[in-house]
């Protein structure tokens, strides 16, 4: 299948630090994709790159075929690409509801039909429901990151990009959001998911690449990847021959 | 299911003001015949600062353009003004119309100097480009120059029947000025223009993620304010009769006390500037004797109302009442009783 993404030999460096040495990549759609990495590995700077918020200094975007290259980040959400933060980022003080719906009308590339209620049915999918009309800032954790969820979902992405979603919730409450991101791949949406806690991770990608110092160091199957002992010491810290 | 949702915006309290609104804009339009020519003249010069803090708070308040150059949308419309009723032949009215236009089409080059700069940078850059203007004004010699002109006794006679039936054409179109400025302040607020707007406000980079293109919107806006400000600015010399590039392209005329309206008046708030300019022309009514003293009293007002009520007068009683009196939030309202609805929430 043709892939929706494909990064060729991406290249990005902050001084000293390389977040992305000459990073190929290719994502076929539908697929689920996990990244894990130590910190600082350019997980998140990738995701820059391929929103466009973080310039990268070489190498190309492909989006759908095409060279994402000097398209703004408003764009990119309307030709179909959505991003939640691993840090949220609600539009605080504006409801619940509002969040989605200006995702819904700005970042969708045809509006046509009825945004409110598409925005009221993701709310429902997402356990939001109950809070449309509250202020996004007065939201706990757990629903300020199904509400980061809710409003790329809004913009009804091809491909969905989330960032840590899991990071910082309790067992039960990972375990709810881990079924939500599995209803979402089961509509067809690729997904690429940076995420530390790799239980959940596993249990939903098809494939999970490794990232450390700005390259690939491991790609393939979930669970065959996460054994290799090479990933072991670099992500884990368990030397390789413990 | 579908159809089950729909959006919701007014309050009880905002259906009540908008009616209490109409009935004073009723009021307003039979001014003529309850009130002296100098009331007339007194109301007429409220509304031109109306619109221009209107639009000063749209620019500053709702997108975050804190501009201290204003003046120059002033002076290029009332110089628009003068210089299409004087060498145009156009009738005033028509000219004042035509002045907005000018000053939204100049509005298009400046937003691509200004937009350059970000925050502190784009206010003092404002104010260079307004004072640009000023000299460029100053250079007319057909409108005066640097000492400027008067409007030709032709013209003004040449506008309508008679001094009184001036005089109501000047006050009507003051009138219609600040309804066109507000209703379109509160048209483009509440369309989806106004939703990215808010989003913009609240977290940008989350609202360019999103699909918000921020520097169109913020154009579309600067635009818009150039256009109010340089018709507030014709009709401002229209009533003076006078104009010179010091007096056109002023600072403290035409944005000191603007802004000085919309912050006591409360910012990112719409009835905000109406609040803040009636209590601007009150204190200046009752101060106006004591001379220097009373800018001073103007400050301390201003200092008082910046630490007691930092969102000004408006924003203190919706604060304290929970008052919206024009509420831009949308409110998902559903079949279903299962969605919680207090309007405690959202500020814009």
């Amino acid at each position: 299948m043709a892939p929706i993404l494909q990064l060729d030999s991406i290249s990005k460096r902050f001084g000293a630090v390389v977040v992305a040495d000459g990073l190929d990549l290719m994502v076929p759609q539908g697929e689920a994709l996990g990244v894990i990495g130590p910190n600082g590995a350019g997980k998140t700077s990738l995701f820059g790159m391929i929103t466009g918020t973080l310039p990268q200094d070489g190498g190309r975007v492909l989006f759908a075929g095409e060279d994402l290259a000097g398209l703004s980040p408003a764009m990119r959400c309307r030709r179909g690409v959505a991003r939640s933060f691993q840090v949220p980022q609600p539009f605080g003080g504006m409801s619940v509801f509002e969040n989605l719906l200006v995702a819904a009308e700005f970042g969708r590339a045809d509006r046509s039909g009825d945004l409110t209620t598409a925005c009221a049915e993701i709310l429902e999918r997402c356990g939001l429901i109950n809070q449309a009309n509250r202020p996004a800032g007065s939201l706990t954790l757990l629903q300020r990151k199904r509400l980061e969820l809710a409003r790329a979902l809004a913009s009804r992405p091809q491909l969905l990009l989330l960032d840590e979603v899991a990071g910082g919730l309790t067992e039960e409450e990972c375990h709810a959001l881990v079924g939500l991101v599995r209803d979402v791949k089961e509509t067809g949406v690729t997904i690429i998911w940076i995420e530390h806690i790799v239980h959940a991770l596993v249990a939903v990608v098809d494939r999970l690449v490794v990232l450390h110092g700005g390259a690939f160091i491991a790609d393939g199957e979930p669970r065959e990847v996460i054994r290799r002992p090479q990933v072991m010491e670099i992500y884990m810290g368990i030397p390789a021959d413990a | 299911m579908s159809g089950a949702f729909t959006i919701t915006r007014g309050t009880r309290v905002s259906r009540i003001l908008a009616v209490g609104a109409f009935a004073a804009l009723a009021a307003l339009a039979c001014a003529p015949l309850w009130a002296q020519a100098s009331s007339l003249n007194l109301l007429t010069q409220i509304f031109a600062y109306v619109a221009l803090a209107t639009m000063w708070n749209l620019l500053a308040g709702f997108s975050g353009l804190v501009s201290v150059g204003q003046q120059a949308y002033v002076g290029i419309g009332g110089y628009a003004l003068f210089a299409l009723t004087i060498v145009g032949g156009l009738h005033p009215l028509v000219a004042l119309v035509a002045a907005g236009v000018i000053g939204g089409l100049i509005a298009i080059p400046v937003a691509g100097l200004l937009f350059r700069l970000r925050g502190a940078y784009f206010a003092i850059g404002s104010w260079v480009v307004a004072e640009v203007f000023r000299l460029l004004a100053s250079q007319i010699s057909s409108l005066g120059g640097g000492s400027g002109t008067s409007l030709p006794a032709r013209i003004v006679t040449g506008m309508a029947d008679g001094r009184q039936a001036r005089e109501f054409m000047i006050y009507w179109t003051g009138l219609a000025l600040v309804m066109v400025v507000l209703g379109l302040t509160i048209l483009l607020l509440r369309s989806r223009w106004g939703l990215a707007l808010r989003a913009i406000h609240h977290n940008e980079l989350a609202a360019r993620s999103n699909g918000v293109e921020v520097t169109r919107i913020k154009l579309l806006v600067y635009v818009v304010a150039g256009f109010g400000t340089a018709m507030a600015g014709a009709l401002i010399f229209l009533q003076k009769l006078r104009i010179s590039p010091d007096a056109a392209f002023s600072v403290n005329d035409w944005t000191a006390f603007v802004i000085f309206m919309a912050v006591i008046g409360g910012v990112g708030r719409i009835e905000g500037p109406i609040i803040g300019a009636i209590l601007f022309f009150f204190l200046r009514q009752a101060l106006s004797d004591l001379g220097s003293v009373y800018l001073m009293m103007l400050g301390l007002v201003a200092i008082v109302i910046m630490l007691r009520a930092p969102r000004g007068v408006a924003g203190w009683v919706a604060d304290r009442f929970g008052f919206e009196p024009v509420p831009l939030e949308r409110r998902l309202a559903s079949s279903k009783p299962n969605i919680e609805s207090k309007p405690e929430s959202a500020h814009v």
